[in-house]
């Protein structure tokens, strides 16, 4: 144990995902040797990102303002809409630069075993958008996991009535890797998924 | 495969129930990323042949292979993944102790997922029927015939799950349920395997023993299971 605020700052590092308490211990120690310039651009920035960011009203994505960027700017495609688990799958897509339409981040995947239903996810906010026509193609790429996969089993149930084009994302061999290594399921899926080579 | 979270930058730790160990958790390192050898093997209802490392707080997984992919058949289809995910949250609850071997709960459960990944039956009556019997192999098994208190031969009217099932009119208890015959011999055949008279049985009866199915669950558990308000019936 330290004394008082030392202590307190290990503990709260200690608090954040993925950092124990040794790790807590010797990020406290960087902190108190760091220069005092560094540290304290980190707590305004800390400060500043509680007081500023918040959720896109449109599509839920992590947002300075009202609307995030990527919702704002008028150069996206608005008929083809991405629906994505989390902010961070977002930019996981954007990186890929092949996609130039608009997002809706559900804020999860239903998890019944862990009481993450549909009514806990923005599925509403999701119909809300589909209400006009304007919106033709919904690309359901949230993680090709078993949550995912139920979630998107969900939507295209739900979305089917509604007349667009449902999509999802392909699942098949990660490019760079083994055929021998790929486990049944990828590999059925692979199977599954092929395409001609011809168009 | 019952359950799996997740751990740190790109690991998961998976609940598992075993053959031979009963309930264990271990570590599946890098599952996560998409370069992961353990690719799809690793998710709820996946039946798997393992290899584990013990290690020194969580075991740590070395190998893996597909003995029954039943997780790809039971993600596609909503109210099979909502079924199935009740099934394996019970088995996890009545498995209490980890490491203490269970294979009867083991077989009961990996025969439930095989039935509900081929589409055998409805998958709500698979889902009350392992319920059931999942419960009366960790020795909560309800009484639909004999009074529960008294043993008196049955039929009776009443059903209470605190008293383990059916009771007579000398020993009914306030707050009994009067479920219809049909629903009761819905619930036994349930019980017994019966899938003959399961399946010609009308929506009311089994809607009425859902009910009753998940009280006498929730009661003997006692805590209530997350994943069954949940099941899409």
């Amino acid at each position: 144990m330290y004394e008082g605020i030392v202590q307190d700052l290990i503990d709260e590092l200690g608090r954040l995902p993925g950092v124990g308490p040794k790790s807590a211990q010797r990020i406290a120690f960087y902190i108190l040797d760091a220069d005092p310039g560094d540290v304290r651009r980190l707590a305004e920035v800390l400060t500043v990102v509680k007081e500023k960011v918040r959720f896109c009203i449109t599509c839920g994505n992590v947002a300075e303002s009202e609307q995030c960027r990527i919702c704002a700017d008028p150069r996206r495609d608005l008929s083809m809409l991405c629906v994505v688990e989390e902010s961070k799958d977002v930019v996981a897509v954007e990186r890929t630069r092949e996609f130039r339409g608009r997002y809706h981040v559900l804020g999860g995947a239903i998890s019944p075993i862990e009481g993450i239903g549909p009514d806990e996810l923005r599925v509403k906010e999701l119909m809300q958008r589909l209400a006009d026509d304007t919106v033709t193609e919904v690309i359901l790429a949230t993680d090709p996991n078993l949550e995912g996969e139920a979630t998107a089993t969900y939507l295209t149930r739900l979305l089917r009535p509604l007349g667009l084009r449902v999509t999802r994302l392909a699942s098949g061999l990660p490019v760079g890797g083994d055929l021998e290594y790929a486990d049944e399921v990828t590999l059925g899926r692979a199977f599954e998924g092929r395409r001609s080579i011809d168009d | 495969m019952l359950r799996t979270q997740k751990l740190g930058e790109a690991d998961r730790i998976v609940t598992l129930l075993t053959r031979h160990r009963g309930r264990l958790r271990a570590v599946a390192k890098g599952v996560r990323r998409t370069s992961s050898r353990f690719g799809g093997r690793l998710e709820p209802f996946m039946h798997v042949d393992l290899q584990i490392a013990e290690g020194r707080s969580l075991d740590v997984i070395t190998q893996v292979e597909t003995l029954s992919p039943f997780g790809a058949t039971i993600g596609s289809d909503y109210r099979v993944y909502t079924a199935g995910t009740s099934m394996l949250e019970t088995a996890e609850r009545l498995v209490g102790e980890e490491g203490e071997p269970a294979v009867q709960q083991y077989l009961l459960l990996v025969g439930a997922l095989r039935s509900l990944s081929t589409a055998r039956h409805d998958p709500s009556l698979i889902l009350d029927s392992f319920l059931l019997r999942s419960l009366s192999v960790a020795g909560y098994a309800p009484s639909f015939d004999a009074c529960a208190r008294c043993g008196a031969e049955g039929p009776h009217r009443s059903f209470n799950p605190a008293s383990g099932g059916m009771l007579c009119t000398a020993c009914r208890l306030p707050g009994s349920a009067n479920p219809a015959p049909d629903t009761v011999a819905l619930m036994s055949g349930l019980l017994t395997g019966d899938w003959a008279n399961a399946e010609a049985s009308d929506a009311r009866a089994r809607r009425e023993a859902s009910g009753l199915v998940a009280a006498y669950l929730q009661w003997h558990l006692e805590r209530g299971l997350r994943s069954l308000v949940f099941v899409d019936r």
